[in-house]
């Protein structure tokens, strides 16, 4: 399970995310079992959990840091690492492997030159793998945000991943 | 609803209106169809049949997975029942005008599984179901999952109706004893016992917990039960909070399957609104109230002490038993934990008795099992049969046989905890019995399939890099030995393995079989076994000969052209990423192996299949 904190990115949270994130608090701290639900919708919040924002859930449910950051590290949906603006997830699943899948998400880490868990330098991608998004009639598949891409081939993801290359240049003309 | 005949009478209406229209058109919103677009399709039905005017006659669902996934999107369209199959938006107004103003089927738009000749099949009489048998599937592809009063038009809640106002507690554990039924999650454990452990225990508060921690990947039988009819694992919860006296469930289910969680986000507040959870069920003095907790992507959390440990809100590793969450579960309290799919069977148990439940299966497992077929087979998706059904039925006519003319060569059950069967085992019939004692297991119902371009070797690798990035890291066998077999597999697939490798593999994964704390470590090394019995050829072929028989392991391959069959197009040379391969026009190419990163572009623009690695 990935842990290592390696973002290098400056935590730039704004004040209307942190009322955000006390009303959560606020909503859950009286329940048993908090960490988690609030964790998630820290999560959606922010897009990430640096240890700023594990800071304030620390404190806001009187739980040690250390705990927090131990569940945070636990399940791999929540990351300490800020999400590309198109976030790829290849599915690693075993009908998605015996597939392909392994070469597809290879060609993707090649082109990118990113490895899984980390986001471009631009800001731009950033790579995952999954397991089983449950589209295995797809295999293998891909999503880039909440679009899902199946029955792939290497020389597909070449395509795909120039039509969103010219979609941020043009979006920078 | 204050009593059962309101729910009686709320069902017949229900009925009615369910048959009033002319036409049924039935949309499958499963994640499958859902990913190949079927929610644009269940929009732009609705326009079309509104502007050929025909909103009163026809009546449009969109319903769970019908389970051939691999021809989604899918529709069928009623009182026919014909089966529209990998449906284009484009070609709907087509389809609305022919089916529904002409009244004749679309023909060229159907499955081609269901046109015999001139005739037309139904779908219930194709290769794909006519052997199976849909019970807790009965509702997945039928009704609108986001409707209670579809659930309740087919008998939904009476199941619960009769156990609380006609039944004890003991009457229900006696029907659930003489059924037979066994946990779907994957152990086989006799339900009935489980539910009187925690019914015998004294405590002022007890707790039923739904396992919808899917975590085998490839698999989605519970997926698809919770997307498509929510109801009925709602239904069965509260009968197992009657039964052992519990008022309050919690169902565990993965963050990453939104379509489930939205489903049973949506079942569980219109269950409240019409008494069917909450304070005083159906006027009686039964209580029970459900709620959702998200997992978080942990595969261990489908273990079920690490399942209540994450409920909990800690990091869900698992601790030893005894004591059982039967008698100190979630927050210290007794606990019945079972499964989606075993959940699902329950009301149907109850309303059409032991004997029709036992009358299906064989001796020791009674009843039916999901399979969610992946991986090289024709008919991807999801399947329900009878226990007992051999391998070969499964894979051969369901599952229509393995696609572009290749071999089996296994089939993987019970996913990163399983082995694999070989093709000269294809005739087991499937239980729970027969599976282990192959080396297998039932798991949890993902069966995928392999053909000759799966290497035995990589797939066994492939698992454990899946247990060792799950592993909690709780116990040392299963922390560091999964690791350590992977390196000798790592070994073995780069070249440069020995013989007493396979002896090593051999003895760790013993070791790790009989000392890990939890299930997962004590499953993790079947993969390897189960290849190491039935594929050591395989395992000596990469260590001996240094080949990968299969041509997947990288350091094995090599990549050649044949210069008779290169046509000297250039299209290799111009895909090539790294610039490995050369040669004039019209002549023979050739790939300089230093230069070649085995990345197969070059084989999949090939019109000549003149390039080949091995």
């Amino acid at each position: 399970m990935e842990s290592k904190c390696t973002c290098k990115v400056k935590f730039s949270g704004t004040y209307q995310q942190e009322c955000k994130l006390r009303d959560v608090i606020e909503k859950y701290k009286d329940q048993e079992g908090a960490l988690m639900p609030v964790l998630q919708e820290a999560q959606g919040i922010y897009g990430y959990l640096p240890i700023e924002v594990q800071r304030m859930v620390a404190a806001g449910l009187n739980v040690p840091l250390s705990e927090v950051y131990g569940v945070a590290t636990f399940y791999s949906q929540f990351s300490l690492n800020p999400k590309g603006k198109y976030q790829i997830s290849v599915c690693l699943g075993t009908a998605c492997y015996v597939k392909g899948s392994g070469e597809i998400f290879e060609r993707i880490s090649d082109l990118l030159g990113i490895k899984d868990g980390e986001c471009t330098e631009d800001g731009m991608f950033s790579l995952t793998a999954c397991r089983c998004i449950g589209a295995c009639g797809l295999a293998p598949v891909m999503t880039i945000n909440d679009e899902v891409y199946g029955k792939l081939t290497v020389n597909d993801v070449d395509r795909i991943l120039e039509e969103y290359k010219a979609k941020i240049t043009e979006g920078e003309q | 609803m204050r009593n059962v005949r309101e729910l009686m009478e709320l069902r017949d209406i229900a009925k009615e209106n369910l048959n009033s229209a002319k036409y049924q058109i039935l949309i499958c919103g499963g994640t499958g169809c859902t990913s190949s677009g079927s929610l644009k399709l269940y929009e732009a039905l609705q326009k079309e049949v509104e502007k050929v005017g025909k909103s009163d006659e026809v009546q449009i669902i969109r319903t769970g997975c019908f389970g051939l996934c691999a021809l989604g999107p899918i529709m069928i369209i009623y009182p026919e029942g014909s089966f529209y199959s990998m449906l284009d938006i484009n070609n709907i107004p087509d389809i609305i005008q022919k089916h529904i103003v002409e009244g004749t089927p679309a023909k060229e738009y159907l499955y081609e599984g269901t046109l015999d000749g001139d005739k037309i099949m139904a779908f219930s009489d194709t290769d794909f179901y006519k052997k199976q048998k849909r019970v807790t599937l009965r509702n997945c592809g039928v009704i609108a999952p986001d409707n209670i009063e579809h659930y309740i038009a087919y008998d939904g809640y009476m199941a619960l109706a009769k156990v609380i106002t006609e039944m004890t507690p003991d009457d229900v554990l006696d029907i659930l004893e003489k059924s037979g039924l066994r946990g779907r999650g994957g152990g086989g454990f006799p339900t009935a016992r489980k539910w009187r452990f925690s019914k015998e225990v004294e405590a002022d508060q007890k707790y039923i917990c739904c396992n919808a921690d899917e975590g085998d990947p490839g698999a989605f039988m519970d997926r698809s039960i919770l997307e498509g009819d929510p109801h009925s694992v709602l239904e069965a919860m509260a009968i197992a909070g009657y039964t052992v006296g519990a008022d309050q469930g919690y169902i565990y289910v993965r963050a990453e399957y939104p379509i489930a969680v939205e489903h049973l986000k949506i079942a569980i507040e219109q269950a409240r609104e019409k008494g069917l959870l909450g304070k005083n069920i159906l006027g009686t003095d039964f209580s029970f109230d459900i709620d959702l907790r998200l997992g978080a992507g942990a595969f261990v959390c489908g273990e079920e002490t690490a399942l209540m440990r994450s409920i909990e809100g800690h990091r869900g590793e698992p601790r030893p038993r005894p004591p059982f969450p039967a008698i100190k579960g979630l927050f210290g309290k007794p606990t019945t934990e079972n499964n989606v799919e075993t959940f699902a069977n329950i009301p149907q148990i109850i309303l059409n008795g032991p004997e029709w439940f036992s009358s299906m299966g064989t001796e020791n497992s009674k009843g039916t099992k999901v399979f969610a077929l992946g991986g090289k087979i024709a008919h991807t998706g999801l399947v329900e049969i009878p226990m007992g059904t051999s391998l070969r039925e499964v894979i051969e006519e369901i599952g229509g046989g393995i696609p572009n003319g290749k071999t089996f060569k296994a089939a993987q059950t019970g996913g990163p905890s399983g082995g694999c069967i070989p093709a000269e085992l294809m005739d087991i019939k499937i239980d729970y019995n027969n599976l282990i004692e192959i080396g297998s297991m039932m798991g949890s119902g993902g069966l995928i399939v392999m053909d000759e371009d799966t290497c035995m070797v990589d797939m066994a690798k492939f698992f454990l890099e899946f247990t060792i990035a799950e592993s909690c890291g709780k116990c040392t066998p299963c922390r560091i030995g999964t690791k350590r077999l992977y390196e000798i597999l790592e070994k073995i697939t780069s070249g440069n393995g020995e013989l007493e490798d396979l002896d090593r593999l051999e003895e760790l994964a013993n070791h790790i079989k009989e000392i890990s704390l939890c299930g997962l470590g004590q499953t993790a090394p079947n993969p390897v076994l189960s290849t190491l019995k039935y594929f050591k050829d395989e395992y000596i072929a990469h260590i001996v000969e240094k080949k990968c028989p299969a041509g997947v392991c990288k350091a094995l391959l090599a990549y050649k052209i044949d210069a008779d069959k290169c046509k000297g197009c250039t299209l290799c040379a111009r895909n090539c990423p790294v610039g490995a391969i050369s040669g004039e026009v019209k002549k023979p190419h050739t790939i300089d192996k230093t230069k070649c990163v085995k990345c197969g572009a070059c084989i999949e623009k090939c019109k000549f299949g003149a390039i080949s690695k091995g």
